[in-house]
C-alpha cells in the first residue's frame, strides 16, 4: 500500500535522479532552449526535500505531502518547469482527498489529474516536443495495467518504461513551445530536456512504489 | 485604483518598468514588482506573484503584465493560488512588457476601471514605433 513514506521517498528518489542528471538536463536544454533546465530542477528539488525534512513527512497525508511539493516547486524552480511539474503536484495531490493507504486506482486518477494539470498549464498536445511526451504515455500505461489488474510494482515500472520511451521519441520532433519553439526546425535531433526530467520522476516513482515496508 | 504587478525573469528589469510608471504618474498607481527566482538568479515565482497581486490589491483591482516564458506560466498559476474573491479581480494583459505597463499605469491613474486598464495594456501590441 502506498503511503505518505512512499511519497517521500518518491521525492527523495526524485531529488537524487535530478541532481545526478543535472549537467547532461542542462546540455540537452543548452541545445534547444537557455541551458537552465538542469541547475533549476536541482534548486527545486533541493528545496521540496529541505521543506519536507524539515517536519516528519511520515505524519502528514500523502495529498498534503504532495500539495507541499507542488507549492515548493511553483516558487522555487524558476523555469517553465516549476509551473508545470508544480501544478502535477498539486493536483495530484488534490485528487488524494484525506486517505492515507492510496491504491492502485486512487495512484492513477491522480496521476491522470496531474498530467491534466500540466496539459491546461502548458497548453501543450502530444507531439509538441514537451514534457507531455513522456507524461501522457506514461500515464496511459499506467491506466491500461492497472484496469488490466496488475499489481502497483507492475504498472508503474510500465509507466516508466513508457515515460522513457517517450522522451526519446521527442528526438526528432520539432518544438512547438517555450523557448525551444524559436529553434523552428533546428530543434530536430535533440531530445527534449522536460520530456527527459519526467521520464527521470516517473522512474523515481517506480523504485519509491516497488519498496516495500 | 486598479493596481499594477510587474512579472520578469529579472529584478533589474522589472525595477526599472516600475520607476517609468511611478514617473508617469508621479506615484499615484500602486506598483508591486514579482521578478526573479528565489536564490536570485533569473527566473520566476508563482508564490511570490501571489503576494505582489495581493498587495498591489486595494479592492479595485490588479493589471498583471509579465515579460516572457515561465513568467506568463507563473502568473498563470500564481491565478491558481489566489483566494476566490482576489482572483476575480485579477487580469493578466496579453501585451509586451514595457509599453503595456506604462499604458496600464497612466490608464490607472486616470481612475479607469480594471477592464479599461487591461485594455489600455493590450492596445500596446499594435502601436507602431515608427509610425510605420
Amino acid at each position: 500500500m502506498i503511503t505518505s513514506s512512499s511519497i517521500a521517498s518518491w521525492l527523495r528518489k526524485a531529488a537524487a535522479e535530478v541532481a545526478s542528471h543535472r549537467d547532461e538536463l542542462t546540455a540537452l536544454d543548452a541545445a534547444i532552449g537557455d541551458a537552465d533546465h538542469g541547475i533549476n530542477l536541482q534548486r527545486g528539488f533541493a528545496a521540496v526535500l529541505g521543506r519536507m525534512e524539515a517536519g516528519n513527512p511520515a505524519e502528514k497525508t500523502p495529498a498534503a505531502l504532495s500539495k507541499e511539493a507542488g507549492m515548493v516547486l511553483v516558487a522555487s524552480v524558476g523555469g517553465a518547469s516549476g509551473p508545470l511539474y508544480g501544478t502535477f503536484f498539486l493536483r495530484f495531490g488534490g485528487a488524494l482527498g484525506d486517505q492515507r493507504e492510496l491504491d492502485a486506482a486512487t495512484l492513477a486518477a491522480a496521476f491522470r489529474a496531474g498530467l491534466e494539470g500540466i496539459r491546461q498549464r502548458g497548453k501543450a498536445e502530444l507531439g509538441e516536443k514537451t514534457m507531455i511526451d513522456a507524461w501522457q504515455p506514461a500515464v496511459e500505461a499506467l491506466e491500461s495495467a492497472v484496469a488490466a489488474g496488475k499489481p502497483l510494482e507492475v504498472a508503474m515500472w510500465a509507466a516508466a518504461a513508457a515515460a522513457q520511451a517517450g522522451a526519446e521519441a521527442t528526438t526528432p520532433m520539432v518544438a512547438r513551445k517555450g523557448r525551444a519553439s524559436y529553434m523552428g526546425e533546428r530543434s530536430r535531433g535533440h531530445q527534449d530536456p522536460g520530456a527527459t526530467s519526467t521520464a527521470l520522476l516517473v522512474k523515481a516513482a517506480a523504485e519509491a512504489f516497488s519498496e516495500r515496508e | 485604483m486598479v493596481g499594477i504587478v510587474i512579472v520578469s525573469h529579472s529584478g533589474k528589469l522589472a525595477g526599472g518598468v516600475k520607476d517609468l510608471i511611478e514617473q508617469l504618474t508621479q506615484g499615484r498607481v500602486r506598483v508591486e514588482v514579482a521578478a526573479g527566482a528565489v536564490d536570485g538568479s533569473l527566473g520566476t515565482d508563482a508564490t511570490a506573484i501571489t503576494a505582489a497581486i495581493q498587495r498591489a490589491d486595494t479592492g479595485e483591482g490588479v493589471a498583471v503584465l509579465m515579460d516572457l516564458g515561465s513568467a506568463v506560466l507563473s502568473a498563470e498559476t500564481a491565478l491558481d493560488l489566489l483566494p476566490l474573491e482576489a482572483r476575480k479581480r485579477a487580469l493578466l494583459c496579453d501585451a509586451p512588457l514595457v509599453e503595456g505597463a506604462v499604458a496600464a499605469g497612466v490608464e490607472a491613474s486616470l481612475g479607469s476601471d480594471l477592464a479599461a486598464v487591461r485594455q489600455a495594456a493590450e492596445m500596446s501590441r499594435s502601436l507602431s514605433k515608427l509610425g510605420g
